[in-house]
């Protein structure tokens, strides 16, 4: 399956527009090649000319009746094609309001450069917030509440549904359903500032009892240290510099600035998608977020090598 | 040669209303200036229907001198309407007096105004409520300042020695014309400034 | 050549001179210069941009420096290319079109010339400093707003906006008081040429759309410098609030360049078919059609945002409506050259290529006319190939296809026909290797405005593509260039009349006299220089009794341009330039301080009323001449 990929649909809402992609695409497809056909038609057929040869000015005495006609006829078969393809847009509308009433409730909040995601329920010990990597039960309705929280952002996943702005002050929904289980890359799709490029997400669509178990473990605190290294990460986390903007449930960071790192070893990616989750590449975050994505929030951290193998260590234990 | 000569030589050398080429320059000056006014009233509309209340968190702007420049802009019409028509007939002393007045309505307005941006009961910087109502009013002002400029301008002009051209009192007929989009302009935003947070509340 | 008459109109020369010309020509030919020179600079930003993109992950351009590099990238195209080189052709061709001496308000137009240059370098400067704007040519709020743009940059864009709006507002007037009151007694509305026509149809659509950016502009500025709070959510003000006001404007914008395009197309396709054009009045009709329609389209550059899904799909119908205006017209030409006698020179080359990228470009519209499908293609690069292939192939091939048309008039040569071939189909060709991949990689899941993208996502071959075809782009510019300055010199000399067509502007020498006609003249026809087959080509019956050592020229009646009265037109002044030095000060100075304003406005007044204020000698030469009504 080809990612992030328009017509790559791997659920309804996706699959309704690629739907009406095709027909526009067979209809415009056509209509362009009788608009060149025409074109050429007239190329070929009608003799050459020069500046000096007489104007012809038989028009400003008779009516061009067949001229008349061609033009009516291809004007009215156009608008009949335009009505058609407004009536499949319409259609297209309804069936994407159609999906039915969602299984489950995710609100994101777009920030500079990274997606805050918090998964709602009705019983607020079953709510729990992560960062640019959602999953989904396949083949049940989610509804996706936007919020932004400073300018505006877009929520795009092609695979699974069109896109909704995330803007500041308003409130807004989609809602999606992915039919197959698998990863799907979105990105940010409204111009935000300097890391507008690099701010991707991942959509992991689980078979039911996958996800479940997911939930459950996202549920829990942070993984006790399992070690004395990690332990000591865990110290130069919470009485450091990382607490006064990133959370891990279970300690006293609770910050709501950066993403949330509870269960941060089990994301596949970091810095909203821009490197893979891997030992060397968080060390290099950590040290210099600007050699990975310049103009982010985060500042350096220049700590010494045996804190840094720590904070690690500590990190690479939070599944 | 198939040849047709046009003598022009005995036509005026300036026209008054819409036959003037002057006349139309002002009325595209003053579809572009209302629009603006029009997408300003838009703009108050559109904030207020995103607000739970309106005015956001002030009271309504005082009503006394709003009401006071409305009433003197309309009081303003028949002198600037006398203008109009003494320049039409090339009465000269009389377009000197009309200029005049008009000038000191103009003047009269202009002072009444600064007095009715102390009194509207919000600042600019307040809320969106304040900056749009700043903006309103500070938009009409703009041409309110402009055509008084303008106006003194012609009168000093009616009044320095030397001859002038007949095309000049076109420039008169004109400006009163102008005139005429000062005053009806106000209407709407005096309504809308003024008398739509008293409906609201 | 009538030497009284020459002497009489001419602009003076020498520097003081240049400062203070007024002739409509110099005025148009400035514009066109000017525009062409952001052309090609918009385009090296573009071409930039394009070297960054070649390759994934990338390393040629950071983020910051890309930023700026789109924003003044589109800002530039479309503010300081597109509509004023479409203004220019006017400002030079409209007064001759219709048989004028001069065009209306000439020191005006002089003025929003000079507004117009030095708004534009005022954006360029600011981007060679480093305080470019980098919020996109659309300047999006919040990220536009105080809080996420600090420094200067977004106030140069919003305050760029205010001196070419200015400029293209008071151009707007210009050109409609040229069209209603300056015409050849007998050039009735139904004989105006298709040009004109679009050319009045546009100033129109300019009055009623510029104001709501001038006014977003400067609410913007409001907020960034004297904390107003149109645009900030927490205190009343709504981000979407910009979205209306810029959208309202900028739907139209692109009508502003798309309509002038065919009025290209439609006075080159019948010189060049040897006939009339087909459906005269429909295409009368779809001009107007077309710009009331495109206010009413806005909110389809708005459908990922949460408005009521009702309100969008009034929008999606209005923009698949608009589609058909333009297919009338369309299919009126095919219809002119179906019977026509064709010449397929350089002029038509261009023409012809509008049949192939706006009509691609004009279905791809129709495909993000549609919410669902917009809802995908938003944003994506697929909507860069539609604007791209919509505005170059509906509004610059019909340009290039129009210089070389109009060349001859302007210099008094012809460009070389060879070197226009290559030109087109390098340009032809370069433009869709650059352009058509986009398509695909919109489809491919690639956003906009991104300064780089990952290796695995598969875009690089398409990217790099892409960048080839924009080498082709550069090189064809680089030749009309090169065929513009030799031609100049040292192309074939151009009579009156190098193309046999049949419109007033070339009823006079090439490049024409200052005062545009000896004896102006009076229209019988639609296309006055073709007469009937039999009789011998004759001239226009003419106007006399115009006054020679003034400056007098005839105004007309609205509608059936019947003599009105004889009008006594200005000097060349210096004031216009003064009073734009002046104005620029103010508006240079307000994105600083609010009180720039205050004070600034005094030396602005004082200029403004020294251009007015009528001079004693001319007040007596021409009360000499008066005629009272």
């Amino acid at each position: 399956m080809r990612a992030q990929d328009i017509l790559a649909p791997a659920g309804p809402q996706a699959q309704h527009i690629e739907a009406l992609w095709w027909v526009t695409v067979v209809i415009c497809a056509v209509v362009f090649a009788a608009v060149l056909v025409a074109l050429a038609l007239a190329l070929i057929r009608s003799p050459r000319g020069n500046p000096a040869t007489p104007p012809d000015l038989s028009s400003l005495a008779r009516p061009e009746r067949s001229a008349a006609f061609a033009v009516v006829a291809a004007v009215a078969l156009c608008s009949a094609l335009l009505v058609f393809l407004t009536v499949a847009s319409f259609a297209t509308d309804r069936r994407l309001a159609s999906l039915g009433p969602p299984a489950l409730e995710i609100e994101i909040t777009g920030h500079r450069w990274w997606w805050e995601v918090r998964y709602q329920d009705a019983d607020p010990s079953r709510t729990f917030t992560t960062a640019n990597e959602m999953h989904i039960p396949v083949g049940k309705p989610v509804l996706v509440k936007l919020k932004a929280d400073d300018v505006i952002h877009s929520f795009w996943v092609p695979n699974l549904s069109g896109k909704k702005d995330l803007i500041p002050g308003r409130d807004a929904t989609l809602t999606l359903q992915a039919d197959k289980p698998g990863v799907y890359r979105g990105q940010c799709a409204e111009f935000c500032g300097v890391q507008h490029a690099k701010m991707a997400l991942l959509v992991f669509a689980d078979p039911p009892e996958q996800y479940q178990a997911w939930a459950a473990a996202e549920r829990k605190p942070a993984l006790q240290p399992a070690s004395e290294e990690q332990e000591r990460g865990r110290e130069i986390f919470v009485n450091g510099r990382c607490a006064m903007c990133h959370a891990i449930q279970g300690t006293s960071a609770n910050a709501r600035k950066a993403p949330d790192l509870t269960h941060f070893a089990s994301r596949e990616t970091l810095a909203a998608g821009a490197v893979p989750n891997t030992i060397g590449h968080l060390a290099g975050w950590i040290l210099d977020p600007h050699s990975i994505k310049p103009g982010v929030n985060m500042p350096g951290n220049p700590l010494d090598p045996d804190d840094l193998q720590a904070l690690l260590a500590y990190l690479g234990g939070l599944r | 040669m198939n040849h047709r000569s046009l003598d022009v030589s005995a036509l005026p050398s300036y026209k008054f209303g819409h036959a003037s080429l002057m006349w139309w320059g002002l009325m595209g000056l003053i579809a572009i200036e209302g629009t603006a006014f029009a997408l300003s009233v838009a703009m108050y509309f559109y904030l207020w229907s995103q607000a739970s209340q309106w005015p956001l968190a002030a009271a309504a702007p005082d009503l006394r001198w709003g009401t006071l420049n409305l009433l003197v802009l309309l009081a303003s019409i028949y002198p600037n309407h006398w203008t109009k028509r003494v320049s039409e007939h090339g009465n000269e002393p009389a377009m000197r007096l009309g200029l005049v007045i008009s000038a000191l309505f103009g003047i009269v307005l202009i002072a009444v105004r600064a007095l009715e941006f102390t009194t509207l009961n919000c600042r600019w910087d307040t809320d969106a409520y304040g900056s749009i109502v700043w903006l309103l009013l500070g938009l009409h002002t703009t041409h309110l300042v402009t055509d008084v400029y303008d106006t003194i301008v012609l009168a000093a002009l009616f009044f320095a020695p030397g001859p002038l051209e007949g095309r000049r009192r076109v420039d008169v007929s004109e400006n009163s014309l102008y005139w005429y989009f000062v005053v009806w302009s106000w209407l709407p935003i005096y309504a809308v400034i003024y008398l739509l947070p008293r409906l609201t509340s | 050549m009538n030497p009284v008459l020459d002497q009489t109109w001419r602009d003076a020369r020498g520097f003081f001179g240049t400062l203070a010309a007024i002739d409509h020509k110099t005025i148009g030919k400035r514009y066109l210069v000017t525009a062409f020179g952001f052309f090609v600079a918009a385009g090296i930003l573009a071409a930039l941009m394009r070297l960054q993109l070649a390759r994934p992950e990338n390393t040629l351009i950071g983020p910051d420096l890309y930023n700026q590099l789109f924003t003044t990238h589109g800002t530039a195209m479309m503010f300081l290319f597109a509509v004023p080189v479409m203004q220019g052709m006017a400002i030079y061709l409209v007064p001759l079109m219709v048989g004028a001496r001069s065009i209306a308000f000439p020191r005006m137009n002089a003025f929003a010339y000079w507004i117009y240059l030095f708004g534009g370098l005022f954006l360029f400067i600011a981007l060679l400093l480093d305080i470019g704007p980098d919020a996109g040519w659309f300047s999006y709020v919040p990220l536009a707003g105080p809080q996420y743009t600090p420094g200067k940059r977004a106030d140069v864009w919003a305050q760029m906006i205010t001196f070419t709006e200015l400029s293209g507002l008071i151009a707007a007037i210009v050109v409609i008081a040229t069209v209603f009151k300056l015409r050849a007694p007998g050039m009735t509305l139904a004989r105006l040429p298709l040009f004109v026509w679009a050319m009045l149809v546009t100033a129109f659509m300019i009055l009623f759309a510029m104001p709501a950016v001038m006014l977003a502009s400067t609410a913007l500025i409001l907020d960034r410098l004297v904390s107003t709070h149109f645009y900030n959510p927490a205190e009343g003000g709504d981000a979407l609030l910009w979205q209306h006001l810029f959208w309202f404007f900028g739907h139209p914008e692109v009508y502003f360049i798309f309509i002038p395009g065919l009025a290209f197309m439609s006075s080159i396709i019948p010189t060049f078919s040897r006939r009339p054009i087909y459906g005269y009045p429909a295409i009368v009709l779809s001009l107007t059609s077309t710009a009331f329609l495109s206010f009413g389209l806005w909110v389809h550059h708005m459908f990922a945002t949460h408005i009521p899904e009702l309100g969008k799909s009034f929008f999606t119908a209005a923009s698949m409506m608009i589609a058909i205006p333009t297919a009338i017209q369309i299919f009126c030409w095919l219809a002119t050259m179906w019977s026509g006698r064709l010449d397929l020179r350089t002029p038509m080359l261009f023409s012809l290529a509008f049949f192939f990228i706006l009509v691609l470009g004009g279905l791809t519209g129709i495909m993000v006319a549609s919410v669902p499908l917009d809802l995908q293609l938003h944003d994506t690069y697929f909507v860069v190939a539609h604007l791209h292939y919509v505005l170059i192939g509906g509004a610059v091939f019909p340009l290039f296809g129009a210089w070389y048309y109009w060349f001859p008039k302007l210099t008094g040569r012809l460009m070389s026909e060879r070197l226009g071939r290559w030109q087109f189909w390098l340009f032809f060709i370069g433009f869709n290797v650059a352009f058509y991949p986009m398509h695909h990689l919109g489809l491919q899941g690639m956003p906009r405005r991104v300064y780089t993208y990952a290796d695995d996502m598969g875009w690089g071959p398409l990217n790099l593509l892409s960048t080839l075809g924009a080498v082709m782009i550069a090189a064809s510019v680089l030749l009309f260039i090169v065929n513009a300055a030799r031609s100049r010199r040292g192309g074939m000399l151009a009579a009156e009349n190098p193309w046999g067509a049949g419109t007033l502007e070339w009823a006079t020498a090439s490049p024409p006299p200052a005062y545009n006609f000896e004896r102006p003249p009076v229209v019988r026809a639609r296309d006055p220089l073709w007469e009937p087959i039999g009789e011998p080509p004759a001239e226009p019956a003419q106007v006399v009794g115009l006054a020679e050592r003034t400056r007098e020229a005839l105004v007309t009646t609205v509608l059936d341009a019947m003599p009105s009265h004889r009008l006594v037109f200005p000097q060349p002044s210096i004031w216009p330039f003064v009073s734009a030095v002046m104005l620029t000060a103010l508006f240079i100075g307000s994105i600083f301080t609010p009180w720039a304003v205050v004070w600034g406005a005094v030396p602005v007044a004082i200029a403004v009323t020294l251009w007015f204020w009528p001079k004693r000698g001319e007040t007596l030469e021409h009360l000499a001449l008066e005629k009272r009504p």
